[in-house]
């Protein structure tokens, strides 16, 4: 067996027999799942909770209009002044006291009607309150320009425009943010390795430093072949652990989906029969035939393509960083004087996150987007975000993914060469903490 | 060849830093080899650039005759200054990695380590992990992997720092038996006193530049300037002494026994051992007399001073 393949088997043993590695890859998968049900959960207990407010109506308008729904109930009150009302809203818990007064015209009664509430109410509950007074009003003005109510209820209408490429395919309503989500998703996979695996490899570092082995096996190997082996070792017990969790977590998931399925389907029949669509069975139809499109589409993105280049930009981002990672432990002596080097790292991992979330889903190649699809330090997150779309007409322009691909690569060589020199005078330093000025004349040495 | 190391002009910079200037060796076959000198000198140097850990900026060197190159770095066996074991990895597994770093094959090196352990009184510690065992132990794996794949050359820097002294004895031992065995040796220590018995050769080194090297016995005879100590049995000493003042140059002296015995040294002109004994035995009981040899470390303050000097 080559020296290589015997560092990367011992960096993968001992990570993989490490007990706190174990039990992180065995309970994670556990915790995410309850997190996911506890929030599911808590959800409901959310939209479970009911409002009941009030109504004390003077005036003779709206005695029709509060209409209780799901989260909210009206109670009315009547011939009492408004202060007892609000004593007994207060003694019964209830939310809130709307109180109409007397006016004969509508828009007065509107304009004078006042919500009382123990503490201030919440913005949803508000809106809903000024909607209704928003229909009630729109209405009377309406028959005061002699509309009828039959003629009113035609005017409501929703519409959905329709739209197609020149080449006549029909596209769909939020496509794109699926598709930038899905990259998005590679994205923010490749940079939660980085920053989890990147960790590992600088600690496993720091630990060859501080029980002073790295001379005695320096001795043997080239520094570049034990760096290389420690970041190809521990990536790989980082790929199995994420395989690990992929399955467990899928599989956990699937037996919740068989204990709760009834529930989650009739929970999403619910509310797919939002009001105001056309109706039963022909809204059935439509979203069946919509969701028949959905899946169309997303079987049409190039997932050749997207899992190839993701496994590209994977690989060379993460050796840049796990390099650097590398470098920072060779020039410590513990993980607390890490910090100072940690963030120019963390940095340009979150820009990239933030830029792809807020500028490439909204415009995918806009100059934004391009520039940090070029640029090394961001590219592996931010070209997979625009990936989806494709190559050539409609998505990534050829030369921009291949000059992409070109400066990663310079940039790769250019910093493992970097970090190799500084890890390998940093391997044999210490006592001191070394700063910026020193890991520069390092690489003279 | 006789050298199974040649050190010809070697320099080494760190920044501005002057690590090693021109240094040139001469390293003997199956002989233990003392590389002396104060912290900083530039040894640990020498000795990274011999293991192919670091590189010289200008020289050569040769291994066994030839450029040194990576394979030689499976026929050299090295104990950093600064060592130590993975603390969380099993004793027997760790040994056969560094042993399969070495270049040994799995089975090669586990026949090699059962007869270490054997003879080392290492027992059942194979599935123990280095934090479970003492010190001393530790140390003692320490040593097995550095010795495992039978190198030509085995390099101790700072060997006896951090052992007991049971462990250094019985370290001590077993280099003595692989120099038997034809092994070669360096030793590098700034503790002069230390390996000065073990040593054959030895060079100097201070502030990056050799001062001296050579036979050890040649060395310090080149550098005794006939002082001797002396011991006499003497009931009446002040006239003997006062005396013995007046004609010889006495360096120091102290009375010893209540005053029985009278304890000296004198720096005598060269060869003339034989009046001074004639004179002083016809006076007192000559008890003993023996001639100082300079340790390394005497000589290489002499050296230093007198570099110094000119």
């Amino acid at each position: 067996m080559s020296k290589l393949a015997l560092i990367i088997k011992r960096e993968y043993l001992a990570k993989v027999r490490n007990k706190s590695f174990v039990v992180m890859t065995f309970l994670s998968p556990i915790l995410m799942v309850a997190m996911v049900a506890l929030i599911v959960y808590l959800a409901k207990v959310n939209d479970n909770e009911t409002r009941v407010i009030g109504i004390l109506n003077e005036s003779g308008y709206f005695s029709n209009d509060f209409q209780g729904t799901d989260h909210t109930s009206y109670v009315s009150f009547r011939n009492v002044e408004l202060e007892a009302a609000k004593d007994s809203i207060v003694k019964m818990g209830l939310y809130g006291l709307l109180y109409l007064p007397d006016h004969p015209d509508v828009e007065q009664v509107a304009e004078q009607a006042v919500f009382f509430t123990k503490d201030a109410p919440g913005s949803s509950v508000v809106s809903s309150l000024e909607s209704v007074f928003e229909n009630r009003l729109r209405m009377e003005r309406l028959q005061e320009l002699g509309v009828s109510a039959s003629d009113f209820k035609r005017l409501e209408l929703q519409f959905e425009i329709n739209t197609a490429t020149f080449s006549g395919e029909r596209n769909l309503k939020g496509i794109n943010e699926i598709k930038a989500f899905i990259g998005g998703g590679f994205g923010y996979l490749i940079m939660m390795f980085i920053i989890i695996y990147g960790g590992f490899v600088m600690r496993s570092v720091i630990e060859e430093k501080t029980s002073r082995i790295v001379e005695v096996i320096i001795s043997s190997v080239k520094p570049f072949q034990l760096m290389l082996g420690k970041i190809i070792g521990t990536s790989l017990a980082g790929i199995t652990q994420f395989i690990i969790w992929i399955i467990s977590a899928s599989l956990l998931l699937g037996i919740l989906t068989l204990i709760f399925g009834i529930d989650l389907a009739a929970l999403n029949a619910g509310t797919e029969n939002t009001p105001g669509l056309i109706g039963g069975a022909a809204s059935m139809a439509n979203s069946d035939t919509t969701m028949q499109l959905y899946a169309n589409e997303l079987l049409r993105i190039p997932w050749v393509l997207l899992i190839t280049f993701f496994m590209i930009y994977f690989i060379l981002g993460y050796l840049i960083y796990s390099s650097i990672y590398a470098a920072i432990g060779a020039a410590v002596d513990n993980e607390t004087d890490t910090q100072q080097f940690i963030f120019p790292i963390i940095m340009p991992l979150m820009l990239a996150i933030y830029v792809g979330f807020f500028s490439v889903f909204n415009n995918p190649h806009g100059p934004i987007a391009v520039g940090f699809s070029l640029f090394p330090l961001t590219s592996p997150i931010v070209m997979l975000m625009r990936l989806p779309g494709g190559i050539g007409e409609g998505g990534v322009p050829l030369w921009e993914l291949l000059v992409s691909i070109a400066l990663l690569i310079v940039t790769f060589i250019g910093i493992v060469w970097v970090a190799a020199k500084i890890y390998r005078v940093g391997i044999l330093m210490y006592g001191k903490k070394p700063s910026y000025k020193e890991l520069f004349k390092w690489l003279k040495y | 060849m006789n050298n199974i190391l040649i050190a010809d002009k070697v320099t080494k910079r760190y920044g501005d830093h002057l690590a090693l200037n021109n240094l040139s060796l001469e390293i003997p076959r199956n002989s233990i080899y003392g590389l002396l000198g104060p912290n900083g000198a530039g040894k640990t140097t020498l000795i990274r650039i011999i293991n192919q850990i670091t590189y010289p900026d200008q020289g050569t060197i040769l291994f066994d005759g030839q450029p040194l190159e990576a394979k030689h770095i499976a026929m050299i066996g090295y104990l950093p200054e600064e060592r130590g074991l993975y603390k969380s990895m099993k004793v027997g597994e760790q040994a056969l990695y560094l042993a399969q770093l070495k270049g040994m094959s799995k089975t090669e090196a586990k026949a090699k380590l059962d007869y270490w352990f054997k003879r080392l009184d290492i027992g059942d510690w194979w599935n123990k992990k280095i934090q479970e065992l003492s010190k001393g132990m530790a140390q003692k794996i320490q040593f097995i992997v550095t010795v495992l794949h039978q190198p030509k050359l085995l390099i101790f820097d700072e060997p006896f720092s951090g052992f007991d002294p049971i462990n250094a004895n019985l370290i001590k031992d077993e280099i003595l038996r692989l120099k038997e065995n034809g092994t070669s040796i360096i030793f590098s220590t700034h503790r002069m006193e230390s390996v000065e018995e073990l040593c054959e050769y030895i060079a100097l080194i201070h502030k990056s530049e050799k001062l001296l090297d050579g036979k050890l016995s040649d060395i310090k005879n080149a550098y005794k300037n006939n002082v001797f100590q002396v011991g006499l049995g003497v009931p009446h000493a002040n006239g003997v002494l006062e005396e013995l003042q007046e004609k010889f140059r006495i360096l120091s002296f102290e009375y010893v026994d209540n005053g029985q015995q009278l304890n000296f040294t004198v720096q005598l002109p060269s060869g003339d051992t034989g009046a001074f004994l004639t004179h002083v035995s016809g006076k007192a009981n000559v008890n003993n007399f023996t001639e100082t040899i300079p340790s390394a470390n005497d000589i290489f303050i002499r050296t230093v001073q007198n570099q110094q000097v000119s």
